[in-house]
C-alpha cells in the first residue's frame, strides 16, 4: 500500500495532467453546451502542456537564465543546476495553437449561435434533422 | 518459336480507338461519320491479315507497352488462337458497321453518333483482348470490354433497359472483380508469373484441390462465356438493338468470355497439368450441362432474340467443351468452333434484326409465312441454322466434326452423347422457325404475297455472311490451319 | 541551387502573407500572387524529386543549425513523391477553383487564398520535416487552416460541421503531442533520425511504446481511420467547393504517410513488427474500416458524402496495407497515397464542376447529367473507374500490391475486404451512373420529340484540369511499374 502510494507522490505530474486530460475529456463529450465543449478542450489542451512543463523539472535547480555564460576561463556550465528550457520554449508554441484555436472555435460558436440562437448541442441536432 | 517484335498488334488495336474523335466531331454529318467507321474497320482487318502470314509460318509477333511487375506486363503477343479470334472480330465488324446503318437509320434511333463510338471501343478491346500475351492484359481488356458495351446494351435508356443493364453489369462485372481478380492475383502470387506458356506456369505448385478451386474461380468468373448459372446476362441484354446482339453477343463479348477461358486452361493451367489432375472433365461437365440445358431453354423462348441467345449460350459452352476435352482433336473443333458460330450466329442475329426492321415483328409465332415476304433473310436464315446445327455443307459442320472426333479420340462417349443429342435439339429449336416461315398455307401466312425486304444495308449484310458460313465448308482455311497451329502449340510443344 | 528544399515551404507561405496583405491594398492581386507562390513550391519540389533520385536523402538545415540541436529538413524519395503530389495538386486546384471561389466565396476572396496557401504550407510542412515536434506544429497549422476553410461552406452547417472536427482534431493532434513528449522524455531529441538511433534496441520500454500507442492514436484519429472518422464526412461536404478538392485527396494521405514515417524512419521496422504483435489486429481493424466505409457509402444519398465515405474506405486500404509487415503490403500502401491522392482529386474536381453548375448533389439530382455535361461526366467516370480499380487506371495497380501482399501474409480477410469494397464501389457509382445515364428528363425512346439534350457544361478552366487530372490516372496506371521500381522500392531497401 506504501509503495503504491509512494508511487502516486513521485509521480504525481502525471497524475495531474491525466486527470486534468479526463477532465477536458469528459467537458468535450458530455457536456450539452457548446463553450462547456470548447473550455473542455482548452483544459485538455492546458493538461498536456501542463505534462510537457513538468518534465523540464529537475530537483534543486532554478531557472534557466544564465549570467557570466562565457566565463573567461572557459568554466562549464552545469546543466543539472538548470531546469531543462526546452519544453517550455516548446510549450509556447503549444500554447499559441491552443489559444488559436480557441479563439477560433469560440468565433464558431458565435457564428453558430446567431443562425440558431441556441448553444445547446441536442437542440441543435434538432433544429438540423428537422431542415 | 521464333518471335518477331512488331507495333502491328498496338496498331491494330488503336486504329478503332483512334478514330472516335473523329466520330464525335462528325456526329452532324451522318456520312461522313460511318465512312469514318468503315475506314477504322478496313484498317484494321488489313494490319490483322498483314500478320497472318508470319503467323501461318509458326512465328508469334510480340510487343510490350508497359512493363508493371515481372511477369506481369501490359504487352501482346499474336499467336495461332489470338490471330484467329482477331480475324473474326475484325471482319465480322466490318459487316456489322454496314448493318448497324442499315439497321439504324430503317428505325431512325436516336444517340447513333455514342453507338458508333462505343462500339468503336468495345472493337478495340476485342482486339486487344485477342492479342493479349498474360493474364493481366487480358483482365484489362475484358474489363474494358465490359464498360464499353454497357451504353450500347443500355443504348435505347428505356426501363427495360435499366434493368437489363443492371443485370448486364452485376453478372459481368460482379464475377470479374468478385472471381478473376482475387484468382489472377492468386496464380501471381503462387507462380510470380502470368504471361501465357504452352505448359502451363503452375509447373506442380498447386495442389488438386487449390487447382480446382482456382479453375472454377476463372470459369464461372470470365461470365461472357455465359456458363450457366452465371448466363442470365444474356438474354437480359437481347433489349439491345440487333446490331449490338449480333457483333457483340455472338462475335465480341461472348467470344471475349470463351477465348478467355480457353487461354487460361491452355496457358495458364496447361493441358498436361489438368490431365494429370483429371480437372479437363469437370469444365467438360460444366460445358455440358450449359449446353443440355439451354438448348432445352430455347425450345421454350418465343421472342426470336431470346432464342438466339440460348442458343448462343449452348454454342459457347461448345468451344469450352471441345478445349475441355484436352485431346488435339477436340481442342481445335472448339477453337475452329469460335469462327464457325461467329459467321453463323451473326447471321442469324442479322436476320432477326432484319425482320425487326422491315416488319416489326419480334416473336417467332408472328413469324408465320415470312419466307414469302422475305426470301433472301429466310434463306440466309436457312445456312446460318444448319451452320449451328452443324449440317454440311456449312462451316459448322466442320468444327463438329472435330469435336465429335475429339470424344473419340478421347473415348469419352458421355460427351459424344451430349453434342449429337445437342445438335438434334439445335434443330428443333431451329427448322420449325424455317418451316413455319415458307410451307404454311395462305390461310395461316401473316404476310402478304410479295416480296418486301429489309433495306440493302441490312440484307447485303446477312447475305455475305450467309456466305462465308456456306464457303467455310469448302475453304476452311486459314482458320483450320490456324486452330491446328494453335493445338499443336499447346499440346506439342 | 540547395535552398530548394527550403523554398518549397517558404514561398506558399510569404505569398499568403502577402496575399493578406494586398486584401487591403488591391483585392484582385491576391489571386496572382498565391497562385505564383504554388507555382514556385511545384516547380522546387520537382527539382528535389530529381535531385533526391539522383543523390539520395537530402538534408536542409534550417539557419544552419546542425541536429539535433536545430530543425533539418530530411527528404528521401518517400517525401519527394508526396511533396510533388501535393504542391501539384494544390496548385492544379487552384486555377480549376478560381470560378468556385467566385461563386461561393466572393466577399472575402482574397482572404481564403491566404489562409488557402497557409493550409498548403501546413501539408508541404508536415510532408517535408525531420523533428517531431515541428511535425505537431504544422499539423496544426494544416489543422487551423482547414477550421476556417471548412467553415466558409454551407452557411448553415458548415460553422457546426467545422466545430466537430475541431473537437476530435484536437483530440488527435493532443495525443500526438503528448506522444512526443514521452519520446523526449526517453531520449532527449527531437529530431526523427536521432530518436530513432537512440530508442534503437529499447524494445522493453513502456515509456517508447506509451510513445508509440499516442502518436499513432493520434495521427490515425487525424486520418480518419474507422472509428475515428465521425468527423470527415460532414466536415468535407460542408465545406466550399476548392477546400473539398483540396482536402480530400490530400489530408488523410499526408497523415498516412505521418503514419508511415513515424512507422519506418522513427520507430523501425523491427520494433514494430518484431516487438509489438499488432500486425495483424491492425489488419483486422484495416479490414473493419474498409467494410464500413463501402457500407456506409452505400447508405447516402447526397453524392458528396457518399465520396467521403469512400476516403474512409481508402483509408483503411493504406493502413492495412502499411501494417500488413511486408514489402509488398507497404508498396500497394504508399503506391496507393500516390493514386488514392489522384483518384479523390479527379472525383472532387468532377463533382465540383457539378456543383458550379447544379448547386445540389443529391444523388437524385443528378439526371441526365450525361447529356448535359458530357465532359465532366466523362473525368468522372475514370475516375470512378480508378476507385472501382479498373485496369488501366492506377486504382488497380495498387490493389495489386495490396492483394498480393496480403496474400503473402496470408491476411485472407484483407483480400476479401478488398475484393467486397471493390464490388460496393462498382454498386455505388454505378447507382450513379444509371440516374445519370438514364433519366434525361424524358422516359424511355422518344425519337425526335426532344432533340438533343443542351449541354451546359463547366467552364473551360475547370474542364481542362478535370479532364487532365482523369487522363493521369491512366498515366499513372500503366507507368505504376516505373514508379514502384524507381521510387518506392528503393525507398524501402
Amino acid at each position: 500500500m506504501s509503495d503504491v502510494l509512494s508511487l502516486i507522490v513521485a509521480k504525481y505530474n502525471y497524475w495531474l495532467y491525466v486527470i486534468l486530460m479526463m477532465i477536458g475529456l469528459y467537458g468535450m463529450i458530455a457536456k450539452n453546451n457548446l463553450v462547456k465543449k470548447i473550455v473542455g478542450m482548452n483544459i485538455f489542451q492546458t493538461a498536456i502542456i501542463l505534462f510537457y512543463v513538468s518534465i523540464g523539472y529537475k530537483t534543486d535547480a532554478t531557472i534557466p537564465i544564465l549570467k557570466n555564460a562565457h566565463d573567461a576561463h572557459g568554466a562549464a556550465i552545469h546543466a543539472a543546476d538548470y531546469i531543462n528550457p526546452l519544453t517550455s520554449c516548446l510549450m509556447l508554441t503549444a500554447i499559441v495553437v491552443s489559444v488559436a484555436t480557441f479563439g477560433y472555435a469560440m468565433a464558431l460558436a458565435v457564428r453558430i449561435y446567431q443562425r440558431y440562437q441556441t448553444l445547446e448541442e441536442d437542440e441543435l441536432r434538432m433544429r438540423l434533422s428537422e431542415e | 518459336m521464333e518471335t518477331i517484335i512488331s507495333i502491328k498488334p498496338l496498331l491494330a488495336v488503336l486504329v478503332s480507338l483512334l478514330v472516335i474523335p473523329m466520330l464525335v466531331s462528325s456526329s452532324d454529318k451522318p456520312n461522313v461519320r460511318e465512312s469514318w467507321t468503315f475506314m477504322a474497320g478496313i484498317i484494321k482487318f488489313l494490319i490483322v491479315v498483314s500478320m497472318l502470314p508470319v503467323i501461318l509460318s509458326g512465328k508469334q509477333i510480340a510487343l510490350t507497352l508497359f512493363k508493371i511487375a515481372p511477369g506481369a506486363d501490359i504487352a501482346f503477343r499474336v499467336d495461332a488462337l489470338g490471330m484467329l479470334f482477331a480475324l473474326v472480330a475484325s471482319s465480322l465488324y466490318i459487316i456489322t458497321s454496314m448493318y448497324s446503318i442499315g439497321y439504324m437509320r430503317g428505325l431512325n434511333e436516336h444517340g447513333q453518333t455514342r453507338f458508333v463510338s462505343f462500339f468503336a471501343l468495345a472493337i478495340s478491346a476485342t482486339i486487344g483482348a485477342a492479342f493479349s500475351a498474360n493474364l493481366l492484359t487480358l483482365y484489362l481488356f475484358y474489363e474494358v470490354l465490359s464498360l464499353a458495351t454497357y451504353p450500347l446494351v443500355t443504348h435505347h435508356q428505356d426501363a427495360n433497359s435499366r434493368i437489363s443493364g443492371r443485370k448486364y453489369l452485376i453478372f459481368i462485372l460482379g464475377t470479374s472483380i468478385g472471381l478473376v481478380l482475387p484468382a489472377m492475383i492468386y496464380c501471381y502470387h503462387a507462380t510470380g508469373t502470368l504471361e501465357f506458356a504452352a505448359g502451363g506456369i503452375f509447373s506442380g505448385q498447386l495442389s488438386k484441390p487449390s487447382a480446382t478451386v482456382l479453375l472454377l474461380m476463372f470459369v464461372f468468373g470470365f461470365a461472357k462465356a455465359g456458363i450457366m448459372p452465371v448466363h442470365s446476362w444474356l438474354p437480359a441484354a437481347m433489349v439491345a438493338p440487333t446490331p449490338v446482339s449480333a457483333l457483340l453477343h455472338a462475335v465480341a463479348v461472348v467470344k471475349v468470355g470463351a477465348f478467355s477461358i480457353v487461354r487460361v486452361i491452355t496457358g495458364i493451367f496447361g493441358v498436361d497439368f489438368l490431365l494429370s489432375f483429371h480437372l479437363g472433365a469437370v469444365v467438360a461437365a460444366i460445358a455440358s450441362v450449359t449446353i443440355l440445358v439451354s438448348s432445352c431453354i430455347a425450345l421454350t423462348q418465343d421472342e426470336f432474340k431470346r432464342r438466339l441467345a440460348y442458343s448462343t449460350i449452348g454454342q459457347l459452352s461448345y468451344i469450352i467443351l471441345g478445349v475441355a476435352l484436352l485431346s488435339p482433336k477436340g481442342m481445335t473443333g472448339g477453337m475452329l468452333h469460335i469462327a464457325m458460330h461467329a459467321f453463323g450466329k451473326i447471321t442469324l442475329f442479322f436476320c432477326a434484326g432484319a425482320i425487326f426492321v422491315a416488319t416489326g415483328k419480334k416473336y417467332i409465332s408472328q413469324m408465320v409465312g415470312i419466307g414469302k415476304r422475305m426470301p433472301l433473310t429466310m434463306i440466309a436464315f436457312l445456312i446460318g441454322s444448319m451452320s449451328i446445327i452443324g449440317l454440311p455443307p456449312t462451316g459448322g459442320f466442320i468444327s463438329k466434326w472435330y469435336l465429335v472426333l475429339g470424344t473419340l479420340e478421347g473415348d469419352q462417349m458421355i460427351m459424344l452423347f451430349v453434342l449429337l443429342s445437342s445438335s438434334l435439339l439445335n434443330a428443333a429449336y431451329f427448322m420449325p422457325i424455317f418451316y413455319k416461315a415458307f410451307f404454311c398455307t395462305k390461310e395461316e401466312s401473316m404476310f402478304e404475297d410479295k416480296i418486301e425486304e429489309a433495306p440493302m444495308m441490312c440484307v447485303v449484310p446477312l447475305l455475305i455472311t450467309a456466305l462465308i458460313s456456306f464457303a467455310l465448308f469448302f475453304f476452311p482455311q486459314p482458320f483450320l490451319d490456324l486452330a491446328q497451329l494453335a493445338v499443336k502449340g499447346f499440346i506439342g510443344g | 541551387m540547395e535552398h530548394y528544399a527550403a523554398l518549397i515551404v517558404v514561398a506558399p507561405f510569404i505569398t499568403a502573407l502577402f496575399a493578406g496583405l494586398f486584401v487591403w491594398i488591391e483585392e484582385r492581386l491576391s489571386y496572382p500572387i498565391v497562385l505564383a507562390g504554388l507555382a514556385v513550391s511545384v516547380y522546387s519540389a520537382i527539382q528535389v524529386l530529381i535531385q533526391v533520385m539522383a543523390v539520395g536523402t537530402l538534408q536542409y538545415k534550417f539557419a544552419g543549425w546542425p541536429p539535433p540541436i536545430g530543425i533539418e529538413y530530411r527528404i528521401d524519395l518517400l517525401n519527394a513523391m508526396v511533396l510533388c503530389l501535393v504542391s501539384g495538386i494544390a496548385f492544379l486546384n487552384l486555377i480549376a477553383s478560381y470560378r468556385s471561389v467566385q461563386q461561393e466565396i466572393s466577399d472575402r476572396t482574397g482572404s481564403y487564398f491566404t489562409v488557402y496557401n497557409l493550409f498548403v504550407t501546413g501539408l508541404l510542412g508536415v510532408t517535408i520535416t525531420g523533428d517531431l515536434f515541428n511535425l505537431y506544429v504544422l499539423i496544426e497549422i494544416t489543422s487551423l487552416t482547414s477550421y476556417a476553410q471548412i467553415a466558409l461552406g454551407d452557411k448553415d452547417r458548415g460553422p457546426l460541421a467545422s466545430l466537430n472536427y475541431i473537437f476530435i482534431g484536437v483530440i488527435g493532434a493532443s495525443f500526438y503531442l503528448l506522444g512526443v513528449g514521452y519520446l523526449y522524455m526517453y531520449t532527449g531529441s527531437l529530431n526523427m533520425a536521432d530518436v530513432a538511433v537512440l530508442i534503437k534496441g529499447s524494445q522493453g520500454s513502456s515509456t517508447v511504446l506509451t510513445a508509440f500507442i499516442l502518436c499513432i492514436l493520434g495521427i490515425w484519429i487525424k486520418m480518419a481511420l474507422f472509428p475515428f472518422h465521425v468527423w470527415l464526412p460532414n466536415a468535407y461536404t460542408y465545406s466550399p467547393v476548392i477546400f473539398s478538392r483540396v482536402v480530400a485527396p490530400l489530408m488523410t494521405k499526408v497523415m498516412v504517410y505521418v503514419m508511415i514515417r513515424l512507422m519506418i524512419t522513427v520507430f523501425g521496422y523491427d520494433y514494430i513488427f518484431n516487438t509489438l504483435h499488432l500486425s495483424e489486429a491492425v489488419v483486422w481493424l484495416a479490414t473493419l474500416a474498409i467494410l464500413a466505409g463501402g457500407v456506409m457509402a452505400l447508405a447516402q444519398k447526397n453524392l458528396k458524402k457518399m465520396l467521403t465515405y469512400i476516403i474512409v474506405c481508402e483509408i483503411g486500404y493504406m493502413v492495412g496495407g502499411a501494417w500488413m509487415g511486408n514489402q509488398l503490403g507497404m508498396t500497394g500502401a504508399i503506391l496507393h497515397i500516390l493514386n488514392d491522392a489522384l483518384m479523390t482529386f479527379a472525383l472532387f474536381l468532377a463533382v465540383g464542376n457539378m456543383v458550379y453548375r447544379i448547386e445540389k448533389v443529391d444523388i437524385t439530382d443528378l439526371k441526365g447529367l450525361f447529356g448535359k455535361m458530357p465532359w465532366t461526366m466523362g473525368g468522372f467516370v475514370l475516375a470512378a473507374l480508378s476507385i472501382i480499380g479498373v485496369p488501366p487506371t492506377c486504382g488497380f495497380f495498387s490493389k495489386w500490391y495490396l492483394i498480393l501482399g496480403a496474400m503473402e501474409k496470408g491476411a485472407y480477410h484483407f483480400v476479401a475486404a478488398l475484393v467486397i469494397s471493390s464490388l460496393i464501389c462498382a454498386v455505388l457509382f454505378f447507382k450513379v451512373f444509371e440516374i445519370c445515364f438514364f433519366e434525361s428528363g424524358s422516359h424511355g425512346h422518344e425519337h425526335s420529340s426532344h432533340g438533343p439534350v443542351a449541354i451546359e457544361e463547366a467552364p473551360v478552366s475547370m474542364l481542362i484540369i478535370s479532364g487532365l487530372v482523369s487522363l493521369s490516372l491512366i498515366v499513372a496506371g500503366v507507368y505504376s511499374g516505373t514508379i514502384v521500381n524507381t521510387i518506392i522500392l528503393p525507398f524501402l531497401k
